[in-house]
């Protein structure tokens, strides 16, 4: 081989690189998040309850909004019939954020953790007292 | 069975879609659409127009384009480049450029006329949107932005023969004096326009312009009902619409 100290410095320096995350982090355990989702809305509440089972609306709620978005605006729907019959108009500044009144614990902390970007605060409106 | 090539493949075949069949059931099976509903209280029509009344239409006065862009967060960027407009005021030789004559007085050339988006029948910006963030309502043939769809490329702009859509260049948010929470409002880099107030529509109310003219000068209806009052006016008296000739059919009507 030709060159080969150079080439073999080369392809250690290569991998060092590839690997320097896995062995950068190694042992550094990242703390566990502390979400404080209560609010004073959701304690006025009678039937503390979400539009749908908790576990759905965490593994897919952005699938169910992804909907909303599409049956608002493209179908001119502007009401949902949960899986309990219940109908409820269609908004995530008020109907998510009337309960879920803390954005920066309900929606901000959890993104940033998982590192997910959505533009919804981009064009919606954060109502006022959810901005607190 | 004899073990040749041919018949291991079939079998390999075989398999490879029995394993691939349970998932995809799976998937099919497990995902029942969503329910959604309309609001019952919503404003039926099957073909939403209006009617322009000029002769009745103040020119100092700005009701009709204030409560538009309050109710729907249009930001005032103080630059006429720049400018976002959904209902705006033209002079009437370049509201209708093609009966412009060289002895018209001069202050009618002048005169200020409303022009808003048209909501075509054949509308240009539907036909040029590679992404279709502008459609048209089947139901009742509003021209309607999906903002999240726009991705800024301005052929609607390009398109539109009546200069209604807007491009954000800028931010709009910290050019919006008091924001309505009700309605969101765009971000930098989405073209907008007028939307014919659908949000209020399906609340059962009129346009947030109609509702704001004190002199009564315009007036939005359903042109399929024969008893509107749009169909009426637009059916005994003589109107104007915008460019007639380039085929768009536009569904804003003008009374002289």
């Amino acid at each position: 081989m030709f060159d080969a100290r150079k080439v073999i410095i080369g392809i250690v320096i290569f991998l060092v690189l590839l690997t320097f995350p896995f062995w950068y982090g190694k042992g550094k355990a990242v703390p566990a998040l502390q979400l404080k989702i209560e609010t004073p809305e959701i304690a006025r509440l009678a039937e503390k309850k979400c539009l749908e089972p908790t576990a759905y609306m965490r593994a897919s709620h952005m699938e169910l909004i992804d909907s909303w978005r599409e049956a608002v605006v493209r179908d001119g729907q502007r009401y949902y019939v949960t899986s309990s019959g219940k109908k409820v108009a269609m908004s995530l500044s008020q109907n998510c954020l009337g309960c879920h009144s803390n954005k920066e614990q309900f929606c901000d902390a959890c993104h940033n953790y998982a590192a997910v970007k959505p533009n919804c605060w981009g064009c919606h409106n954060v109502p006022k007292e959810a901005k607190r | 069975m004899n073990r040749s090539r041919r018949n291991f493949l079939k079998l390999t075949g075989l398999s490879l879609l029995g394993l691939g069949a349970k998932p995809a059931w799976d998937a099919l099976a497990a995902n029942p659409s969503p329910k959604f509903a309309k609001s019952p209280e919503a404003l039926k029509g099957k073909r939403w127009a209006m009617v322009v009344d000029m002769g009745k239409c103040r020119e100092e006065c700005r009701d009709c384009l204030e409560a538009c862009h309050r109710v729907h967060n249009v930001p005032d960027f103080r630059n006429f480049k720049d400018e976002i407009k959904w209902i705006w005021k033209e002079p009437l030789k370049a509201v209708f450029p093609e009966q412009e004559h060289h002895y018209l007085d001069e202050p009618l050339k002048e005169k200020p006329v409303m022009v808003l988006c048209n909501h075509c029948d054949h509308p240009p910006c539907v036909r040029v949107c590679p992404t279709k963030a502008t459609f048209k309502r089947p139901e009742d043939g509003i021209v309607m932005m999906d903002y999240h769809r726009c991705i800024g490329c301005r052929f609607c702009v390009a398109g539109c023969p009546y200069g209604a859509r807007s491009m954000n260049f800028r931010d709009p948010r910290p050019f919006i004096k008091e924001t309505n929470p009700d309605f969101p409002t765009r971000t930098k880099g989405v073209v907008e326009k007028c939307n014919f107030c659908v949000e209020r529509l399906v609340q059962g109310l009129l346009p947030a312009c109609v509702e704001a003219c004190k002199e009564k000068a315009l007036i939005f209806g359903d042109l399929e009902n024969p008893q509107s009052n749009v169909r009426e006016m637009v059916q005994s008296r003589f109107t104007w619409r915008r460019k007639p000739e380039l085929g768009t059919h536009p569904q804003v009507y003008y009374l002289l």
